[in-house]
């Protein structure tokens, strides 16, 4: 197993170079100059050129990705031109929040989605299974950025129960619950679609693994119904169910760029919004690399639990 | 070999009984009311021209934010004055025809890649799914906003972006599929009938892959609208003057706390349009899902329901350990009932072995699995009948009770090992369960007990087999540990499943003489189902030949054998090759056994019967013991001279 | 090896297959060292004369469906050759695979998969008569009717779809298809092993009557004894992808030479016998990955000695009488 999970870290790495490759080429295909991008459109010619040669825009296109993956590795993103500071202090700073919002979602999607499947499954055609499908079919439904206005107008505006945007209350906040306070409704719209995909998919499995032969060995054993949904069955779901997971939170990272808009909640989404419409061009280089990297490693932690739970993956 | 007449019976064309697609998809009124909703808006959406409607993109800073139902203004207006029905008509236009033309962008390029990689394997399917596998290492929406940064915000821009992105999606679903197909056999017969491999891939497989990528299609057109309003939203995707739904809602959410209505509405309408197309879109997936149309993905409760109905319950005949009396089991499948079993008597003696024989569809690996209540309901159930084990009517005991007989007084030993071991447990996790649920033992003896099962049935080294999953067994060491498993408890019944059908024939011997051995050692009694009359010479006593759903023939194996009297039973021992006889003729039997759905009267084998008179066709006809253990269900019987 | 062609070659040698290997697997890793091989088929000689029907069986994983998939050119070997009437299989399936497909054609284990489930039974027989004919259309319509009358079904079938019919009728189907090409060999895989018995029956009696009608040579492969020995003139046993004995079928049924096909004879069920032999649980097939060097049976053989762990025996190391019946075996059982 040991040997297994340094094989998967091992195939990773290219997957991870692949990434900066990516990364860079989309930053290099873009139209136009940089420079005067950066400088705006007043800048002189010799100003341009001076900056062409400070980013190192007039060598080839390896070296500069031979200079820009050296710099990489030493930490060295770049600077944001807007925010004046390094590149990659802003987008860890931000990632954090982001990684607060983005995980907790996921913690939650992944255990209303297991739990609201396996009820649906086992009370099959039942009131609880219609009423969830359904619900289920509105969450994915809605679109999340629509949900969270209209969450923030109920619980913010007119109930006053939860603080409408942001992360921690400006005057007297900053310890955990007040963390809490201000992540309830971002942390629920977010885990909403995902939850709904969740539920949906651990239905299907639960309901396709109960009618496998080893189910039916499983009750000719004796055993008791419990056991054989709750341990037969549920880990054979569990094994489809995970990869699942692993994608979705794809999906919740992608989806925290709508949610940190609406909420206000400062981090790397909405980092990356602002510097797209304002041309921050390193700043969104680093920003998708960050979360991107982030992204192939927790699905590395979803392979890897995958195989623990099935021996013939081994 | 001349007598292999025309075959000329066909099975009815149901054209009734198996309704057309749209049929199907209007008898969902889940679907049919997503379609009803998404055909409304698609109408007003592309009538948008035609109706009077205010010139959306006009400014009357006079008239902003008029608040719904204002006059003139049925939604009232937005921040510019602006009417909002007009927007929200020419916007949902917008959403509707960018993600529309989204999805068909990436159900196109993905498909192909799909189809391409799946089918020529090897380095073009590494290189594409690499790519692929590439691009899905990207969050999805972090990747559509990459790429809107690098082309600039506007709708088409968003429009590709959304595509692409989603690409990777359409294309890992259909080279799977497309990797199955292409393994099929009739792909390897296509090529043998001289056609090239671009005909074999658009001709022969993606007629079979096109279900899926309309699925595939109906079940991510909502998402795509939904992505592209969401970039829209962001400011990234229309720009103003243009409104798509989602830069409506961008922008009312500015003045969300003075004028909720301007981004309360568009959301309404992005939700009703994403939520047709899911409603409709679930609806075509189960029309066209294989799995899902023929219902298969019903849950099967833990026991076969039992619906005796107003019937007396036959009393038990008092003979054997296991008594089955007139057991009927019904299957309800679109409408029609098929009676798979229709009126089984049994009585099984202590250590004795009595063989089921027939072919498939006959009900006799029913009704092995009838009598303990694990026929699958829906949409099987017990309809009549009776199954005493020691006297006690097994159909009518608690589920608590049934569960501690089901492993203990009768144990099953089914057909496919691999299948039937749970492939994420260890053999001895398994075995251990087994033992754990019917004996209180202490961890320690339970695991004692497990080697000792193993042992029991010739497993080498059984100790550290406890720690083997059931793949890394062969085929009859699979099988040895599901014979362990139903010996874990000192059952008095087991009820083996063609147990050895799965298995080559060399390892077949070694189980039957397993089996046998250990009958004879314990004294217990088998109800072993098989198709195979040379697998019944090897292990049982007595055998009864089953022929759609009832039992034609009764008799000891040897008597049975060397004398049928039932035509059927004459015919089937006939027409299997013997070995060491190599010049006796086949007799075929011609024609096929009847669906028990529709059963003809009187003898069900009437039909392909040599010997078959008007008198046989009505009525029913009885099965005649002509002795304790003798007996058979027809009106002129073979050989009756020679049997008492 | 050379013995085994030259004695085999008596009579007109219709499929030649010189010393073939087929290996799944192997090439090297990306860091280095080999990926594991599992040689499917290996130094396999055999030789297939006109109008017979050559029987070959063997339990599963011994190599007999890689073989099939060889000889219709659907596989290719790894080394050795085949040879159809003289001419290299392996170029001929390169260079014009349709000119092979005239001549060797296929029947497969499971009759409803080999039909494409979205085509009616029209379309899935004229693609041979399409691709692999020059008849027009009329043609190709007279040949229809005739290929459904050949292989006993009413014309009305023609235009359903493959769902619509059982599993005898679908094999029929699969009959009528390959004998659309007008081959001089086919090669049965299984054709009555996914069928109830009542049906193998008929399908085994038309076999016999289109191989006399068309004066067809077979390759029947299937595990069951009983079948092949029914059908075949020659029989040969395969273990563990190789050739463990070869030769007529009275021959090796009476007097087998192997110890693995007295094993398999002596397993094999019929109706009326009580005693079936049965070796010890260890007894199983050997690691593919990890073949042993000497005999592949010689772990489950009762009568192996250190020189069959250790020396592999040639095809033709035990003969048996008639000079037409060989054995890969040291020791080969007395002639009884």
């Amino acid at each position: 197993m040991a040997a297994y999970i340094v094989r998967r870290l091992l195939a990773a790495i290219p997957v991870l170079f692949g990434l900066t490759i990516i990364v860079f080429l989309i930053m290099a295909m873009i139209p136009g100059d940089p420079a005067t991008a950066i400088l705006g459109s007043y800048a002189t010619p010799e100003n341009v050129a001076k900056l062409n040669r400070d980013l190192g825009l007039d060598k080839t296109l390896f070296e500069q990705y031979v200079i820009w993956i050296g710099n990489l590795f030493q930490g060295d993103l770049g600077r944001s031109y807007t925010l004046n500071r390094p590149v990659l202090d802003e987008v860890l700073e931000r990632f954090s929040a982001t990684l607060i919002l983005a995980g907790t979602s996921l913690v939650l999607c992944s255990i209303f989605g297991l739990l609201a499947g396996i009820v649906s499954a086992v009370r099959q055609y039942g009131w609880a299974d219609k009423a969830i499908t359904l619900l289920v079919l509105i969450g994915i439904s809605t679109p999340s950025f629509w949900l969270g206005l209209i969450l923030i107008l109920i619980f913010a505006v007119n109930l006053r129960l939860f603080p409408a945007s942001g992360m921690y209350a400006i005057y007297g906040g900053g310890d955990l619950p007040d963390l809490i306070h201000h992540l309830t409704l971002p942390a629920l719209t977010l885990s909403v679609v995902a939850t709904g995909v969740i539920a949906r998919l651990t239905r299907t499995a639960m309901l396709e693994v109960l009618r496998q032969d080893y189910i039916r060995t499983a009750r000719a054993k004796g055993l008791s119904e419990r056991k054989v949904i709750y341990k037969h069955a549920f880990k054979s779901a569990l094994v489809g169910v995970v990869p699942v997971i692993g994608i979705q939170a794809g999906f919740v990272i992608g989806g925290a760029v709508y949610i940190e808009t609406v909420f206000q909640w400062p981090g790397i989404g909405s980092m990356l919004v602002t510097a797209i419409s304002t041309r921050d061009l390193l700043l969104v280089q680093g920003g998708v690399l960050v979360v991107a990297a982030a992204y192939v490693l927790f699905n590395l932690f979803a392979d890897v639990v995958q195989t623990l739970l099935d021996p013939r993956l081994r | 070999m001349t007598d292999t007449a025309h075959t000329t019976e066909v099975k009815p064309r149901r054209t009734s009984a198996r309704p057309g697609t749209l049929a199907l998809l209007l008898n969902n009124s889940l679907a049919t009311g997503g379609l009803f909703v998404l055909v409304a808006i698609c109408l007003i959406a592309l009538a948008a021209p035609l109706l009077p409607l205010a010139n959306p993109d006009v400014t009357a800073p006079a008239n902003r934010l008029l608040p719904v139902f204002s006059d003139g203004h049925l939604m009232g207006t937005d921040h510019l004055g602006r009417d909002l029905l007009s927007r929200l008509i020419w916007g949902t236009r917008v959403s509707l025809a960018v993600g529309l033309s989204a999805t068909f962008i990436a159900a196109f390029f993905g498909s192909l890649l799909g189809l391409v990689a799946g089918y020529a394997g090897g380095r073009v399917d590494t290189v594409i799914m690499r790519g692929i596998d590439m691009v899905m290492a990207f969050p999805y929406i972090l990747l559509a906003l990459a790429i809107v940064a690098v082309l600039g915000p506007g709708l088409l821009n968003a429009l590709y972006a959304i595509a692409l992105v989603n690409i990777p999606f359409f294309a890992r679903n259909i080279r799977g599929i497309t990797l199955g197909l292409s393994r099929r056999e009739f792909v390897d017969a296509a090529r043998l009938s001289g056609k090239s491999p671009a005909q074999i891939l658009f001709i022969e497989i993606l007629p079979n892959v096109l279900p899926v990528i309309v699925i595939t299609m109906s079940t991510t057109v909502g998402w795509m609208i939904l992505e592209t309003a969401g970039l829209s939203f962001l400011g990234l995707g229309a720009q103003p003057p243009q409104a798509d739904l989602g830069s409506m809602l961008g922008e009312g959410r500015k003045i969300l706390f003075t004028a909720p209505h301007v981004s309360v509405i568009p959301g309404l309408m992005i939700f009703a349009l994403v939520m047709s197309i899911n409603l409709f879109g679930d609806g075509v997936r189960d029309v066209l899902d294989p799995r899902l149309r023929a219902g298969s993905l019903t849950r099967p409760v833990a026991r076969t329901a039992v619906e005796r109905g107003d019937a007396p319950v036959p009393p038990p005949s008092g003979k054997g350990v296991l008594d089955v009396r007139d057991m009927r089991t019904e299957f309800e499948i679109g409408g029609s009932v098929y009676k798979a079993v229709g009126g089984v008597d049994l009585n099984l003696a202590e250590g004795e072995c009595l063989g089921i024989v027939g072919e498939s569809g006959s009900g006799k690996s029913v009704t092995a699995m009838s009598i303990m209540g694990l026929v699958p309901t829906p949409p099987g159930r017990i309809a009549g009948g009776a199954a005493y084990l020691d006297g006690e009517d097994l159909f009518a005991v608690s589920d608590r009770h049934i569960r501690k007989l089901r492993g203990g007084a009768v144990a099953y030993v089914f057909q496919d090992p691999l299948s039937t071991l749970h492939p994420l447990f260890t053999v001895g996790d398994q075995l251990k369960e087994a033992i754990g649920t019917h004996q209180p033992l202490s961890s320690a003896e339970v695991k004692k007990r497990a080697i000792e099962l193993l042992s029991l049935v010739r497993i080498p080294s059984p100790k550290e087999r406890l720690a083997a999953y059931p793949h890394e067994l062969s085929g009859g060491m699979r099988q040895r540990v599901c014979i362990a498993m139903a010996l874990a408890n000192d059952a008095k019944v087991l009820i083996a499943d063609e147990p050895t059908t799965a298995l080559d024939v060399t390892v077949q011997s070694q189980i039957l003489t397993l089996m046998n051995g250990l009958r004879r050692d314990r004294n217990a009694a088998i109800l072993f189902i098989t198709h195979d009359f040379g697998v019944v010479s090897a292990i049982c006593d007595r055998v009864a030949v089953m022929y759609a759903g009832r039992i034609v023939e009764t008799g000891r194996t040897d008597e049975v054998l060397a004398s049928p009297q039932h035509p059927y039973t004459a015919k089937l021992i006939e027409c299997v090759p013997v070995l060491g006889e190599p010049e006796r003729r086949l007799d075929a039997i011609e024609g096929r056994p009847p669906v028990v759905n529709n059963l003809p009267d009187g003898c069900a084998f009437a039909d392909r019967c040599p010997r078959a008179r008007p008198e046989c066709r009505s009525g029913d006809i009885a099965l005649v013991m002509s002795s304790e253990e003798r007996g058979v269900r027809c009106l002129y019987p073979l050989n009756t001279e020679g049997t008492a | 090896m050379s013995v085994v062609s030259a004695r085999q070659s008596e009579g007109d040698t219709l499929l030649g297959i010189e010393d073939v290997e087929r290996i799944f697997g192997g090439g090297r890793k990306l860091f280095g060292g080999h990926k594991p091989a599992v040689h499917a088929v290996q130094g396999l000689t055999l030789n297939v004369r006109r109008g017979e029907t050559l029987g070959v069986v063997g339990e599963s994983g011994c190599g007999k469906s890689t073989l099939a998939r060889l000889v219709v050119g659907l596989d290719l070997p790894t080394a050795g050759t085949i040879t159809f009437d003289g001419e290299d299989l392996a170029g001929l399936a390169k260079r014009n695979r349709n000119a092979l497909a005239r001549k060797v054609q296929y029947v497969f284990q499971d009759p409803v998969a080999s039909l494409n489930p979205r085509k009616t039974i029209r379309t899935i027989l004229e693609a041979p008569l399409k691709h692999l004919s020059d008849l027009d259309a009329r043609g190709r319509e007279k040949r229809l009717q005739e290929l459904l009358e050949a292989v006993n079904l009413a014309p009305e079938f023609l235009e359903r779809y493959p769902h619509e019919f059982s599993g005898g009728q679908a094999q029929r189907i699969g009959i009528a298809r390959a004998l659309a090409a007008g081959p001089e060999l086919i090669v049965l895989d299984e054709p009555v092993s996914a069928l109830d018995v009542s049906v193998q029956a008929q399908v085994l009696n038309l076999l016999d009557a289109l191989k006399e009608q068309y004066g067809l040579t077979y390759i029947f492969i299937s595990h069951d004894l009983s079948v092949v020995e029914s059908v075949s003139d020659r029989v040969a046993v395969m273990y563990f992808g190789r050739m463990a004995e070869l030769g007529p079928a009275k021959e090796i049924f009476r007097h087998p030479l192997h110890p693995y096909t007295d094993l398999l004879m002596r397993s094999a069920p019929a109706p009326g016998r009580h005693d079936l032999v049965s070796e010890d649980a260890a007894a199983e097939l050997p690691d593919p990955y990890n073949p042993p060097p000497g005999c592949a049976f010689a772990a489950r053989c009762v009568r192996k000695t250190d020189l069959c762990h250790s020396v592999r025996p040639a095809p033709d190391e035990a003969q048996g009488e008639g000079g037409n019946h060989f054995a890969a075996c040291h020791h080969p059982l007395p002639r009884a």
